[in-house]
């Protein structure tokens, strides 16, 4: 097989401490030296670094692709496509496609799909419930074996605290974490965005931050009594995250993710872009207090990864009025540069933090191979420029969907080559 | 003092208008409710234009309103009166703004269920737009009537003590009177069970009552508030008595407002649960008055919006 040699880079593997300029070689698709200096040999292919930042693939641990069954919203190849070009080498892709993934045969297909696009790596991740109707655990040691690598509801919470219980005792068999869509639906009730100053100035029903405080909560002692492995999706209050970061003290096999527009956006956005669908999702765009608190647990370590919840909806769907329009907003080409741009180089938070939030720590969530350059690692790879200037324009995605709230924003930095494999599988021109 | 031009292609919120703009319609309106004085109560302003009253929720009174205020201009109406029905349907908003558009409309009024429709078909829309209601966001109209309402009675809205009881969370009559009448220099209070008033409503500029006697002692204008009886069944209220002995407004309730205060309210009343007949028919009410000033100030807003769009074509 052909090498691949990135060479003069930047780089910043956390999984190893390392911040250095290295030359990295990839070689039968794993990680075969990092020094610093490696001499090319004929027919090497040369990447050349120099300038840049080379991390471990970036990974996106929650990400909806929507094959089978919704795909005029996206596809697991246009899925994969918008991820590598956001720099991701892997993501994890939910269960709530249409039939969900609560069989080995939608596992399959979504594996068979990502293959076929030859692009990033694609982790499904299984049902909890039959149907994610809340009542049947579905087969987990099925869906493992088929190549889940953890399993949620997601989209939907689990509301039954006893099959949230059992689905903890019985992940444990697979040593998978049982992953939170954390909303009590009673509280959240029609709401469509944040309760709070806003929500009661504009007169938009709202869900309270309650809602998912107590969701995590119950789960909490759930987790602790069954030994159990829970990860918070999308964590988005300071309560909650409090919650998470007690129970991390307490020793409790918990983590949690949060996603870039809950670091960056508040609930006054809604109103201010007039209602605008695109400012719709589940949770909601929190109040200023709870968004300082999530960019603090960037920092102080209690969030784990930083995740999209790439979600995907037609133009005509969210062309609908606010109330009447799904929830969700895509992720996958701007959580990198958002990051960049208002995290680091504001200096809020150091680069080597960001690259672990994104690589190191995702991959340690879902216990992914990846995440790290060591020696006989994948050969996963992201080379990044801090410099390059991107508009973000949602009709250049790769993505089929456009529902993004940053439309317009002019960022710094973003990945200019992703390597799968060993492959170079999106080069930026 | 010149009056300011008024420039807007559509009348969306009291959010949006400036008190220069506030007073022009209601300055406006004050000189129409005189039309309604006079035996032939019609003008030819509105000739060969068209109003399309678009009603997405049922609302019999304020369609009817905006009706007869487009007749007296001499407009021509056109009610779609259909509640929910497009949208349930599946026709998406923007088909309906592509449907209303081939019937070249001079106006259309739009009262929905969802907050920021009106704005929406705006944005859509080369013709004006009208907002009667979008959820629990604004009824520009309603707090304009009650605010010539009030004038009428007190000659001014600055300094006023008005206190508005009921349930606030849900109110789009409360928001857009609150944004209005502290613009025009009012103290507001409202006043609604802790199930029914938003936290952080404050921010608003307005002082917040979970008991209604401290928010009617001394006040000039008080405002009661439909019970929307539908949402009782939800979680809200225990029962309708409960809330009628903690919120309901009675002649003895009344006589902690100043001597000369009014009462108003947005109809359609729900007599003895937020409101006794003796209060509603009192001397001290004002509520028929207000449906009169309900047409005027529709006269008003059609009128403006005319000239904007003379000047613009
Ligand atoms: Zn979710």
């Amino acid at each position: 097989m052909s090498r691949l040699l990135v060479r003069g880079g930047r780089v910043i593997d956390p999984s190893q401490g390392l911040d250095g300029r290295r030359d990295l070689l990839l070689e039968d698709g794993r990680v075969a030296r990092l020094e610093a200096a490696i001499d090319a040999r004929d027919g090497d292919r040369v990447i050349d670094a120099a300038g840049r930042v080379v991390t471990p693939g970036l990974i996106d641990i929650h990400v909806h692709l929507r094959e089978p069954g919704q795909e005029a919203k996206e596809t697991v190849a246009s899925g994969a496509a918008a991820a590598v070009a956001g720099g991701f080498t892997a993501v994890a892709c939910m269960a709530n496609t249409s039939p969900v993934n609560d069989s080995r045969l939608v596992t399959e297909l979504v594996l068979g799909a990502a293959r076929a696009a030859g692009l990033a790596r694609v982790h499904p991740v299984g049902a909890i419930s039959m149907g994610l109707e809340g009542e049947q655990l579905a087969p987990f040691g099925q869906l493992v074996a088929a190549g889940c690598v953890a399993v949620s509801d997601d989209g939907r919470p689990v509301m039954s605290a006893e099959l949230m219980r059992r689905a903890l005792e019985f992940a444990r068999h697979f040593r998978i974490p049982v992953v939170q869509h954390a909303q009590d639906l009673d509280l959240s009730g029609e709401g469509v965005m944040h309760e709070g100053v806003a929500s009661a100035c504009c007169g938009l029903p709202g869900i309270p931050g309650a809602a998912e405080d107590v969701m995590v909560a119950r789960d909490l002692i759930l987790t602790e009594d069954s030994g159990g492995r829970y990860h918070v999706a999308h964590i988005s209050t300071a309560r909650a995250l409090g919650l998470v970061r007690e129970a991390k003290a307490r020793g409790l096999n918990v983590t949690c993710e949060v996603t870039p527009h809950h670091l960056l956006l508040d609930d006054r956005a809604v109103t201010a872009s007039g209602f605008d669908a695109n400012f719709k999702m589940q949770p909601p765009l929190r109040g200023e207090s709870d968004v300082a608190a999530l960019v603090a647990g960037l920092v102080d370590g209690t969030v784990d990864a930083i995740a999209s919840d790439h979600a995907p909806h037609t133009r005509d769907e969210k062309a609908l009025e606010f109330q009447a329009a799904p929830f969700g907003i895509v992720g996958l080409e701007t959580a990198l540069p958002l990051c960049l741009d208002r995290l680091v180089a504001a200096g809020i938070l150091p680069l080597a933090r960001l690259v672990e939030l994104m690589s190191t720590g995702p991959a340690r969530v879902l216990g992914l191979p990846g995440g790290t350059l060591a020696i006989g690692a994948p050969a996963d790879v992201t080379v990044i420029d801090l410099e390059r200037e991107l508009d973000v324009v949602a009709a250049r995605f790769r993505s089929k969907a456009r529902n993004t709230p940053f439309e317009g924003w002019k960022l710094r930095g973003c990945a200019v080559a992703t390597i799968v494999g060993g492959r170079l599988v999106y080069e930026r021109d | 003092m010149t009056e300011p031009a008024w420039t807007r292609k559509d009348l969306l919120g009291i959010g949006e208008l400036s008190v220069a703009e506030i007073e022009l319609i209601l300055n406006t309106a004050e000189s129409f409710a005189e039309v309604a004085e006079r035996p032939v109560k019609k003008v030819p302003t509105l000739r060969g234009k068209t109003v399309v009253n678009l009603f997405f929720e049922p609302s019999t009174r304020t369609r009817v309103s905006f009706e007869i205020a487009a007749q007296r201009l001499s407009a021509d109406v056109v009610n779609f009166t259909s509640a929910g029905s497009s949208q349930v349907k599946g026709e998406t908003l923007a088909d309906t703004a592509k449907n209303i558009a081939s019937m070249a409309p001079d106006f259309v009024v739009v009262r929905h269920a969802h907050a920021g429709v009106p704005a929406m078909l705006a944005r859509q829309l080369e013709c004006g737009v009208v907002n009667a209601g979008d959820g629990a966001h604004e009824h520009p109209t309603q707090a304009l009537l009650d605010a010539t309402t009030i004038r009428l009675h007190k000659g001014r809205i600055a300094g006023l003590t008005v206190a508005m009881v009921g349930d606030i969370m849900h109110s789009r009559v409360v928001r857009s009177n609150i944004l209005l009448l502290t613009r025009l220099g009012a103290r507001v209070r409202v006043a609604g069970p802790r199930t029914m008033v938003p936290r952080g409503i404050e921010t608003l500029g307005v002082e917040v009552h979970h008991e209604l006697e401290p928010a009617l002692a001394g006040a000039d204008v008080v405002m009661m508030l439909r019970l929307q009886l539908e949402r009782q069944s939800r979680t809200l209220l225990p029962s309708l008595s409960e809330y009628s002995r903690l919120f309901g407004l009675d002649a003895e309730r009344m006589r902690l407002a100043k001597p000369d205060a009014i009462v108003l309210h947005p109809g359609p009343m729900n007599r003895g649960v937020e409101i006794t007949s003796e209060v509603a028919d009192g001397s001290q009410s004002v509520i028929l008055e207000q449906v009169g000033q309900g047409v005027a100030v529709r006269m008003a807003a059609l009128y403006l919006l005319a000239g904007t769009r003379e000047a613009r074509s």
